[in-house]
């Protein structure tokens, strides 16, 4: 099989002026992967998403997305492109009906966007049960299924996801992964997800890189990863 | 006539005006998180505006009226481009001052261009009063009380229904995400400057047709309806419509109590108790934190 690099990242540096983030970052995804970034909090794991994602303006390096260096947009260009973002935190719209948050999702989209609502309700029948409900009123997990689905209503290339399953339950939690997989595998949607359950992350993970204090450490595919000595005794509990 | 209906119905016409002004205030607040104290000054140049259309060059009065509405909108949109957007990423008190700062300069610009004099539209007639559940309410009152209905019908439309409309209540509940799925945020924000203006405005020239005009007139009414906002719990759009409503009664029937000369310290009154006592607002927006955070 021929990989088709549909994101590549070389030698990425980050300020937070003046502080320095992200130092000489290399990370790539090809079509189709799942592709997880791990590592302990403050390693700079969203800064990363976030330059993806044009979000940051004092940086260096480039950032190819379908071989263009995507380096100097904005985020209004690069939802445009074809890449939705799901930040870290409840990122829904609380006073507004869950109907409404999934049709914003679709804002830059002229036209008739009923089959992809469609599609939204048949992934997650518990979204059309509440679709008059305010977004704020619906508990932890619905609120990240909102934010998933308004992520997918454009039908991406790519989707970046910052701690999906942050702060939710064990059962909401694997939930939510499975139908990253199954999205994934279905409609050949490519993700790249930053994850603190390093565990979850790297068995449902293509690859994964490991990142820590604004540089790359270590990387591979993740099940080889979950195997690996020193990530067991990091991020996977201890050595035990 | 019932001196109860007719205190009732003069509450509901100054409640309608305050609304007008009061959906500046707190369309504005429900984004930028800052109150735009030159608002009160909207209404004072849409009144003026409109007065010299309709008196200078004899412009009929309703396309005066939406062409005041149209001029006052872009005067706001100007506001907001020249005056707040470059201090957006600042402290909060930088745009509060400028705002303080706008306030006296427009004030004073309106002053020196139309002088001090007190105008008036009417020509002279008091339009003849009509007996409603007991009240006298002329027709131009009820012109008032109409134009509030119909205008507040169409923001409610307008976001409830429009895209852009959606995107303007998307910005107010989080202005972040907003951006990335694709929101010009700027120009949601240009628009709720323009609309909350154009309210505004037309709420001075409702003014300016019942009662008259100075350059002044902006400070008062500001105060009553930016209490207005805080009683619905700022940033909450129909929440300040129902507080201005309260406000305009209060007032009204709170004379029949107190000495008329007191009406307008009312509104101050209730101003600081909601602030002591209830700064979220009779809705309980839960957005306390905020208004307590305009102190800092
Ligand atoms: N908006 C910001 N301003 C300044 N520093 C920030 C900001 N966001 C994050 N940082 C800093 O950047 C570093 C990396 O943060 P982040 O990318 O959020 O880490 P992670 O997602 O891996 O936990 C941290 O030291 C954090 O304190
Ligand atoms: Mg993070």
């Amino acid at each position: 099989m021929v990989e088709k690099r549909l994101l590549d990242i070389r030698n990425l540096d980050s300020w937070y002026w003046p502080i320095q983030i992200l130092h000489g970052v290399n990370m790539h995804l090809n079509e189709g992967e799942i592709v997880s970034i791990i590592g302990p909090n403050g390693a700079g794991k969203s800064t990363v998403l976030k330059n993806i994602f044009g979000l940051i303006s004092k940086r260096k390096g480039h950032i190819f997305y379908k071989g263009k260096n995507i380096i100097k947009d904005k985020a209004s260009d690069i939802v445009k492109k074809g890449i939705t973002f799901v930040p870290q935190g409840r990122s829904v719209f609380p006073s507004m009906t869950v109907r409404e948050n999934l049709e914003l999702g679709a804002y830059i989209k002229k036209g008739d966007i009923e089959a992809e609502m469609k599609e939204i309700f048949r992934k997650f029948p518990r979204l059309k049960e509440r679709q008059s409900q305010k977004a704020g009123l619906l508990s932890g997990g619905e609120q990240q299924m909102v934010a998933i689905g308004r992520a997918l209503m454009l039908r991406p290339k790519l989707m970046l996801l910052d701690e999906p399953s942050l702060g939710l339950s064990p059962q909401i939690k694997k939930m939510i992964f499975e139908k990253v997989v199954d999205i994934n595998k279905n409609e050949g949607i490519s993700f790249m997800i930053v994850e603190q359950n390093a565990k979850i992350s790297l068995s449902l993970s293509d690859r994964a890189y490991v990142l820590e204090l604004g540089r790359n450490k270590l990387d591979g595919p993740g099940k080889q990863l979950l195997k690996d000595p020193k990530i067991q005794s990091i991020y996977l509990g201890g050595g035990v | 006539m019932s001196i109860v209906a007719q205190l009732i119905a003069n509450g509901i016409i100054a409640g309608s005006i305050y609304a007008l002004v009061a959906l500046g205030y707190t369309m504005v607040y429900g984004i930028l998180k800052f109150i735009n104290f030159a608002h009160g000054e909207v209404y004072m140049l849409g009144a003026y505006f409109a007065y010299v259309l309709a008196k200078v060059y004899h412009v009929p009065i309703v396309a005066a009226f939406i062409i005041s509405m149209i001029l006052c909108a872009i005067v706001g949109v100007i506001i907001e481009r020249v005056a707040y957007r470059p201090l957006r990423k600042s402290t909060r008190l930088a745009p509060l001052i400028t705002a303080i700062a706008l306030s006296i300069f427009l004030q004073s610009l309106a002053l020196l261009v139309w002088g001090s004099e007190i105008r008036t539209f009417r020509t002279g007639e008091i339009s003849k009063g009509h007996n409603i559940l007991g009240a006298i309410v002329t027709d131009t009152q009820l012109m008032i009380i109409a134009t509030t209905i119909v205008l507040m019908l169409l923001l409610w439309l307008f976001i409830k229904k429009t895209k852009l409309g959606k995107a303007m209540r998307a910005t107010a509940d989080n202005l972040e995400v907003a951006k990335l799925i694709g929101i010009n945020t700027d120009r949601v924000i240009a628009t709720v400057f323009a609309i909350g203006s154009a309210l505004a405005a037309a709420g001075g020239i409702l003014i300016g047709i019942e009662q008259n005009l100075e350059p002044t007139m902006g400070v008062t009414i500001g105060i009553k309806a930016f209490t207005a906002t805080v009683v619905g719990g700022i940033g909450n759009i129909w929440g300040a419509v129902v507080g201005a409503l309260l406000i305009g009664l209060v007032e009204n029937i709170g004379i029949w109590f107190i000495p008329s000369g007191y009406k307008d310290a009312i509104a101050f009154v209730i101003l600081v108790i909601m602030l002591i006592f209830k700064p979220s607002g009779i809705f309980g927006s839960g957005r306390e934190e905020d208004i307590r955070a305009q102190g800092e």
